[in-house]
């Protein structure tokens, strides 16, 4: 019995050798939530993510190297993203991982990556956080301070308004990172917040929040939450007949918004990755590709995992021999990187420095305002 | 005080809907001393159910026919579950200790919760627009809208429904017995079983009834709606003293006022903790609740 065992680890050990050895191939491996609660997000990064691979190896691969792309489902669930991050590095032997969409199961990625120094990207883990893990994990999406940052410029100098509410989820990092930021932000730029109010993820009713807000007057509330709340709070300002401006980050932007709050959330403005308005030809190309591939509307996690890809290929591409070493030291001097989503640049705490969009909802379009830089 | 005002008639509003979960938690405690956990649940599924059917038979345009066969679906499988989950899950063990039937309580709501994400899908569905919503008039610069008094409305009228089967029809003489001395009535030609599925239905039905209206005005559901709304009733029943009728609805309004002028007020991150405090108060100094009486008639 021993000795069948030891025959078959050994098997199992030459069978992921000879996977390694492979001299035409990179392996890159990614993680997405493709079912489970988050399954938009992993779709739409899978999509994103599938779709760059095919084009970059149809176009010859990098360096004359096809990449061989091998995906885990994590099913939206923190203890299945630890094994799958474990079996592309220990099993598969990947060089670099691509994932996740959410900062928090990235979180748990990137530890792995780290401590088996694999270099890890991420396309759209905004949480400061997620890249403060170590030196080998990056991103390719600007960072949540910076949304804050964004909606209170636009809201003092696009919008010319000085009073504003701030709606946060208590228990939500990403909202409550937003806000702190908007807040220090406009006052900073001559404004006041008159009100900071709370409510929890999961809660339908906001009356009571809403009806003390509009109670002190303000000129536009900030609510940095996500799609399933902001929609009803829409919903009930209207039902209050407040009309002031809402504002948000990009957590609005999903679908579901307009499903659930239909025109009330008509003219509100959120920030933005990207805009499927842009005028840049790579941009259109691209909105026009995935529509015709996958027949549905590129979302923001698409673009972003596709140009994560673009990201990794690009800094494969320079390496002399391909290692994680060496991608890593790559990826840390990418600078005037020009993706879908903008042009971007690595800066010493790798994160990507690239522009944010502001959008004003339009039924179920999203109509491009201004856009705003670092 | 247009402030105060508007704070008040929006806790009624979903005292109202408190006050309906409420009935069913403290009708089944009154009834069989056990707390059914997967009301909430059933409460979802009223939901799900209107939503499913409404768009299945083109009910889903504002209408106030619609609005009325909403309720009635949602009440109706509200009902026809709760008549499942006790003949299923609950009667097989009406001899067995109290803990047993609590904790498969407890299972028969995460099958439901976990179940629902599977069927239903985890994200959360937009429910038809069954009523058109207006501002009906304006009362001291406050807009009183449709939407809100048909809250009342239905929500008094179930409850009006219910006090008149509780106390004026031959079956809620039966349940009133059965809650009081379940080894005599027998002996008086009830039957227990049959009485007790009554009791679930009833419940579970307001708690259809309440689901559909809550959908109404927040057009969102998801299959682990039920979890806040059933936690907050429950203490509401807790409060009023479970096992009480009037306990219940008063104990719902409260509740629904207390949160609503706690959030207003400021407060508004310690909005869970009000009902979990007020529990853990009403177990402290006054077990029975508000109007519970071991010794008073209760179903």
């Amino acid at each position: 019995m021993k000795k069948i065992l030891l025959l078959l680890s050994l098997s199992l050990l030459t069978f992921s050798c000879t996977k390694k050895t492979n001299d035409n191939e990179i392996l890159i491996g990614s993680y997405s939530s493709n079912t489970g609660a988050t399954a938009t997000f992993g779709v739409f990064q899978m999509h994103g993510t599938e779709m760059a691979i095919e084009e970059i190896n149809a176009a010859g691969g990098i360096n004359g190297k096809k990449i061989r792309h091998i995906n885990y489902d994590n099913k939206s669930d923190n203890d299945e993203t630890l094994a799958v991050v474990n079996r592309l590095i220990s099993q598969d032997k990947v060089v670099a991982i691509l994932g996740e969409a959410t900062s928090g199961r990235s979180k748990i990625g990137a530890q792995v990556a780290q401590q088996n120094k694999i270099p890890m990207l991420t396309s759209s883990a905004t949480n400061q956080d997620v890249t403060k893990i170590g030196n080998y994990i990056f991103r390719a999406c600007f960072i949540d301070p910076f949304q804050g940052m964004v909606m209170a410029k636009f809201m003092s100098e696009n919008l010319k308004l000085k009073k504003a509410a701030i709606l946060r989820d208590v228990k939500n990092d990403y909202s409550v990172g937003l806000s702190d930021v908007f807040a220090e932000k406009l006052k900073a730029a001559g404004g006041e917040i008159v009100i900071d109010i709370a409510y929890q993820e999961g809660d339908i009713d906001f009356k009571s929040q809403l009806t003390a807000i509009k109670a002190k007057k303000v000129e536009a509330i900030f609510i940095p939450g996500y799609y399933n709340e902001v929609a009803l709070i829409a919903k009930q300002a209207k039902e209050l007949e407040m009309k002031m401006p809402l504002l948000g980050g990009d957590g609005w932007s999903s679908p579901k918004l307009y499903e659930i709050a239909k025109e009330a959330i008509n003219g509100n403005y959120f920030s933005n990755h990207y805009t499927t308005e842009s005028k840049d030809p790579k941009t259109i190309n691209f909105v026009k590709a995935y529509k015709a591939k996958y027949n549905e509307d590129a979302d923001v996690m698409a673009a972003l995992a596709y140009d994560a890809v673009y990201l990794m290929a690009e800094a494969i591409k320079k390496t002399k021999e391909v290692t994680s070493e060496n991608i890593r030291n790559e990826l840390a001097n990418i600078k005037n990187f020009h993706g879908v989503t903008g042009a971007m640049s690595m800066d010493e705490n790798r994160d990507a420095i690239k522009s944010a969009v502001v959008v004003q909802v339009q039924g179920a379009e999203y109509k491009f305002i201004t856009s705003v830089n670092p | 005080m247009q402030e105060f005002f508007q704070h008040t008639l929006n806790g009624l509003s979903f005292g109202s809907i408190y006050a309906l979960v409420a009935l069913g938690y403290t009708m089944v405690y009154g009834i069989l001393t056990m707390i059914n956990f997967a009301h909430s649940e059933i409460y979802m599924m009223g939901a799900f159910a209107a939503f499913y059917l409404a768009r299945f038979a083109g009910l889903d345009t504002p209408s106030p026919l619609n609005f009325t066969m909403g309720l009635l679906i949602g009440a109706l499988f509200a009902g026809l579950i709760g008549f499942f989950v006790e003949k299923l899950a609950y009667k097989p063990l009406r001899n067995s200790p109290k803990m047993n039937v609590l904790i498969t309580a407890i299972g028969v709501s995460i099958l439901f919760q976990f179940g629902g994400q599977i069927i239903f899908g985890a994200e959360p569905k937009s429910f038809p627009n069954l009523i058109e919503d207006q501002v009906l008039f304006k009362l001291a610069d406050i807009s009183i809208r449709l939407i809100d008094l048909l809250i009342y409305f239905v929500s008094f009228v179930s409850l009006g429904i219910l006090s008149f089967i509780i106390f004026k029809t031959q079956t809620g003489r039966a349940m009133r017995a059965v809650s009081t001395r379940p080894d005599m009535t027998p002996l008086m030609g009830i039957n227990n079983n049959k009485i007790i599925s009554m009791t679930f239905i009833i419940g579970s039905a307001l708690a259809g009834i309440a689901a559909v209206l809550v959908s109404t005005k927040y057009p969102r559901i998801d299959p682990m709606m039920g979890v806040k709304i059933g936690t907050s009733s429950f203490v509401a029943a807790v409060f009023g003293g479970i096992g009480s009728l009037h306990g219940a609805v008063i104990g719902g309004f409260l509740l629904g006022l207390g949160e609503y002028y706690l959030v207003g007020y400021g407060a508004s991150t310690y909005k869970e903790a009000l009902s979990f405090l007020i529990l853990i108060g009403v177990l402290l100094y006054k077990p029975t609740g508000l109007f519970g009486n071991t010794k008073k008639e209760k179903i």
